[in-house]
């Protein structure tokens, strides 16, 4: 054994013991961490404040009487507390996040700064237009960004995130068939079978029927089976473009003349906008509206589920039944248009649907697409474009060596793969997916879009090196060469590294749980 | 480009792997004579570059804290500790997706189940999501959860809630053909909801406390409603006031929903926000957004999953409860961290501080002539009734750099009456020099 000058042992041994059970069930730098309400004080709190006079009351007579019951831990004990979760969390910053559909690109943190700085950060949403015209400024070029990539001529700013955008843009579909007397008529909107959930279910909160279209063999829509469904009941389309099978509609234009043929709308599901910014401008292919996700396309992060924004671009026709509130210049300064019948005076938006969100939208996150945008430029968005799409082929192209994509051509900024490489191997795409959480990856989006069977999306982002594609693909590839030769009990046990094993889903939806409550007094009296 | 890791080099090897000639070659299912339009947009720039015109932007707002700052209405100015700012930023929250992998997900699905305990033992209800996008979207989504329990098409507003909020849900009720009946603004909190209540009524919908500030006594109204048939819906703008006041629960809410950015969250000029959505257990499978749930592992150790999701759009597409996937993931863990930071004991005195603050302000400023202050009750934010146009005195505060409050007009441009209100609101951020400077400068101005 080798020893330093105080006698401390500096070479590893060779005793191999697994599994070893610690006493605190910890694992080195995975540490159990209980609730707050298990260990926190209930009398305890982590902030300094001075002592209220006291002296004054006017509640009407509403005082709380009876306790919160929420614990306060000091500030080292708070800290602590919420690291060691985060530490069981897996993040873009760790490893590649593959879902497909979700975009998770790099976050750049000069976004972060700038939108901290104090004249973002700590501006009220309702002070004086005179004290806010930076903001106001801010919001009018991120709104020309916008409306230049799309090539559309108006966007509202407010919508909170991807699927509220949706309901911007159906909202204004539904307003301008209403204002030609059609509201009665045209009920029914399209969206083919690949769709992201959210769309019918827009569809559906705008109170409109949906007919679903089949996707063609190719995985993109069946244009005969879509053109059956035309008639003079379609209020619009939703379309997302590229499509959720990763692959560019490439009757796009044929689809939109054929809706506006019948008199309806063509709504484009801008989630997947980052295959085709700085490339291609919407507004060339006959959309009427569409959401660009901030948080997609522009990197703001995901914040482990939000939030988001959701601006929605609208075309000639759309435009003036887009929301309140919007920017507008005037007399030499940035002016805010409030209310519909505001909007009715300036004659832009002049039949506004109405507003969507209290105040003027997610302006954190414009502050942070508007810093992304100017960072890398046009050019460097068409650059972020093209390594996307050439991340996901490369990744394509790579994998069919052992597994199956499910169409036959090129894909633009995600790939799709099908099941049928699992084929009578007993394991299935969450197995899959579960084994690759050991290798350090975070999964693709699995079993969506639902066209495909046990599909696995993968969407590398252009934020991957050639170096973490490459060890991402080869372990993909001796995955899926360890599922053919049989390995199926270690699939389905995938996976055994993470901060937990496998949880029971069913469970948790048969009896929700959704918070903690105090042990019963019998207990607690012990 | 710095955020492009790959080079020239990489990116012809992997056309070479690929088979395709050029990259363009990956996009020939674009028509061609839509690939490669002309934009008007410059080139990137170098990080200091971007930093510089940014910069010039913010350097054109007055931030809150650079002075006497008064504005409330529905977003608020309060202290954030930096801890809540370093756990938000930790690459691990803030670069995670929804957690749809909870064994590589602990982390955030652990804080949004502390997140709705939280809000439920706030909000005195039983139940809680893991967020909303903001108060007023909830606010919208509540009443169209309370018209599928309800199976009824009208909607009550009261003229206390914040007008914003209101036509946020007029607009979500409309859409689909449904009355929204909005009673008229009401600045003392006399309006008489329980007369407007009848029998197509889902929902009647009460701000507490209102958007003029007063405290409102929800029992009175959430009996009228519910002998009706009808739901409550309480709103709260204001969180810290639940650490003085009653909860909406224990006043007999069915649906509380709250602006939650007033724990944890920059005002940020209006988003991004948290919504906080609670209401009772037998409602819990008609509520919108994620939930999240407790499990156990294959090894039965205790772990946190989204659950109930055949409620989401995801799973029931066009039947589902709501279109809502992304929510307020980041802000509702700048809530939980800061309430962790608070507990009650912190949050208690908190809200005494605010009250202390808006009694003080009040006082000072209805010892200037021609000002009146127009509530009996009130928390942290109160209105008065000018003797001139509020829109003008603000203005003319704003150039002496006092942030003075919001003038009825703002909030109500098409209400003659509200032309001279002006709703003031004082937290814990406001100084006793702030009150001074702010009603020697209104005595000026009126």
């Amino acid at each position: 054994m080798t020893m330093n000058t105080q006698g401390r042992p500096t070479r590893a041994n060779d005793v191999m013991v697994s599994n070893v059970k610690t006493f605190t069930g910890n694992k080195a730098l995975q540490i159990e961490e209980p609730l707050i309400f298990e260990f926190g004080d209930f009398h305890g709190t982590g902030v300094d404040l001075p002592e209220p006079e006291g002296k004054t009351d006017r509640l009407g007579g509403l005082n709380r009487q009876a306790a919160v019951g929420l614990p306060g831990l000091s500030e080292p004990e708070t800290m602590r507390h919420y690291v060691r979760l985060s530490q069981k969390n897996y993040a873009i910053d760790m490893g590649p996040f593959p879902l497909g559909s979700c975009t998770m690109k790099h976050n750049p943190r000069l976004n972060e700064k700038i939108a901290r700085l104090p004249g973002f950060a700590d501006l009220h949403p309702l002070a004086p237009e005179s004290a806010a015209q930076g903001a106001l400024e801010l919001i009018d070029r991120l709104a020309f960004w916008l409306k230049e990539l799309t090539g559309m001529p108006a966007v509202a700013m407010s919508p909170k995130a991807g699927a509220h955008g949706e309901l911007c843009g159906m909202m204004a579909i539904k307003a301008a068939i209403s204002a030609r007397g059609e509201g009665d008529k045209r009920t029914h909107v399209l969206a083919p079978d690949s769709a992201h959930g959210t769309n019918p279910a827009t569809a559906a909160q705008c109170g409109f029927k949906v007919d679903s279209i089949p996707v063609d063999s190719g995985g993109r829509i069946d244009h005969e089976a879509l053109v059956e469904k035309l008639t003079d009941e379609v209020a619009g389309i939703m379309v997302t473009n590229p499509n959720t099978c990763g692959l560019f509609e490439r009757d796009i234009r044929a689809i939109a003349d054929a809706i506006h043929d019948v008199g309806g709308y063509f709504y484009c599901d801008g989630a997947n906008f980052n295959a085709i910014a700085g490339k291609v401008k919407p507004g060339d292919l006959g959309v009427d509206a569409m959401h660009l996700n901030l948080h997609k396309t522009f990197s703001t992060p995901h914040g482990g589920g939000g939030p988001g924004s959701g601006p929605t671009v609208f075309s000639e026709a759309l435009a003036p039944f887009a929301p309140v509130p919007y920017v507008v210049f005037e007399d030499g300064a940035f002016r805010l248009v409030e209310t519909r019948r505001a909007a009715k005076k300036t004659g832009q938006c002049a039949q506004s649907f109405g507003r969507m969100t209290a105040f003027h939208g997610q302006m954190g996150m414009f502050v942070r697409a508007l810093v992304y945008m100017k960072s890398h430029g046009v050019d460097g968005v068409r650059q972020a474009a093209e390594d996307a799409v050439l991340n996901a082929n490369y990744v394509l192209a790579r994998l069919k060596a052992e597994m199956t994509p499910a169409f036959k051509d090129h894909c633009m900024h995600e790939a799709l793969f099908d099941d049928h490489f699992l084929k009578d191997t007993g394991i299935e795409t969450i197995d899959f997916a579960k084994a690759m959480i050991d290798e350090g990856f975070h999964p693709m989006t699995m079993y969506f879009p639902l066209v495909v069977h046990g599909a696995m999306l993968i969407e590398p982002t252009e934020s991957e090196s050639k170096r973490e594609l490459d060890l991402f693909c080869d372990a993909l590839l001796s995955l899926a060469k360890r599922a053919k030769s049989g390995d199926v009990d270690a699939f389905k046990a995938a996976p055994v590294y993470a901060p937990r094993r496998r949880l029971d889903e069913t469970a948790a939806a048969r009896r929700p749980v959704l918070r903690w409550t105090p042990p019963a007094p019998a207990e607690a009296a012990e | 480009m710095r955020y492009l890791p790959l080079n020239d080099a990489d990116r012809r090897e992997m056309l070479k792997t690929i088979g395709a000639p050029t990259i363009d070659a990956l996009f020939d299912d674009v028509p061609d004579d839509a690939l490669h339009p002309s934009f008007e947009l410059p080139d990137h720039k170098s990080e200091f570059e971007v930093e510089r015109m940014l910069g010039a932007m913010a350097a054109k707002n007055r931030a809150a804290g650079a002075g006497p700052f008064f504005i409330g209405g529905g977003a608020y100015k309060h202290h954030i500790p930096a801890t809540v700012d370093h756990i938000i930023q930790r690459s691990e929250f803030l670069t995670a997706y929804t957690p749809y992998q909870p064994e590589i997900a602990q982390g955030t699905l652990q804080c949004l189940f502390e997140f709705q305990t939280q809000v439920a033992a706030l909000t005195g209800m039983e139940v809680a999501n893991a967020s909303m996008y903001d108060g007023s979207t909830g606010c919208g989504e509540a009443a169209l959860m309370a018209r599928r329990i309800k199976k009824r098409g009208k909607a009550l507003l009261s003229g206390g809630l914040h007008p914003h909020y209101a036509a946020v849900t007029r607009t979500a009720l409309e859409l689909i053909g449904d009355h929204v009946a909005q009673a008229p603004i009401d600045v003392n909190a006399s309006e008489d909801l329980a007369a407007m209540i009848d029998d197509e009524t889902s929902c009647v919908i009460v701000q507490t406390p209102d958007v003029f500030g007063n405290v409102r006594d929800l029992g009175p109204v959430a009996e009228a409603a519910h002998e009706k048939g009808a739901l409550l819906i309480a709103v709260v703008t204001e969180m810290v006031s639940l650490g003085a006041l009653k909860s909406p629960g224990e006043m007999g809410a069915d649906i509380v929903v709250g602006e939650g950015q007033s724990i944890g969250n920059a005002l940020s000029f209006g988003g991004p926000y948290v919504g906080l959505f609670a209401t009772r257990q037998k409602y819990m499978r008609q509520m919108p957004g994620r939930l999240c749930g407790e499990t156990v592992d294959a090894e039965g150790k205790r772990g946190f999953v989204l659950t109930l999701s055949t409620r989401e759009q995801h799973i029931r597409r066009d039947k589902a409860t709501s279109n809502i996937c992304t929510n307020s993931g980041l802000c509702a863990l700048a809530f939980t961290v800061h309430m962790t930071l608070l507990g009650e004991a912190g949050l208690r005195r908190l809200a005494a501080l605010n009250h202390e603050a808006a009694c003080k302000t009040a006082d000072a400023l209805s010892a200037v002539s021609g000002v009146e202050v127009l509530n009996t009750s009130y928390f942290n934010e109160f209105t008065l009734r000018l003797s001139k146009n509020a829109g003008e005195v603000v203005d003319a505060l704003a150039a002496q750099d006092v942030l003075a409050g919001v003038p009825g007009g703002r909030l109500w441009p098409d209400v003659p009456e509200a032309e001279n209100l002006l709703i003031v609101a004082a937290t814990e951020c406001v100084t006793d020099e702030d009150i001074a400077t702010f009603a020697a400068k209104l005595r000026e101005a009126i």
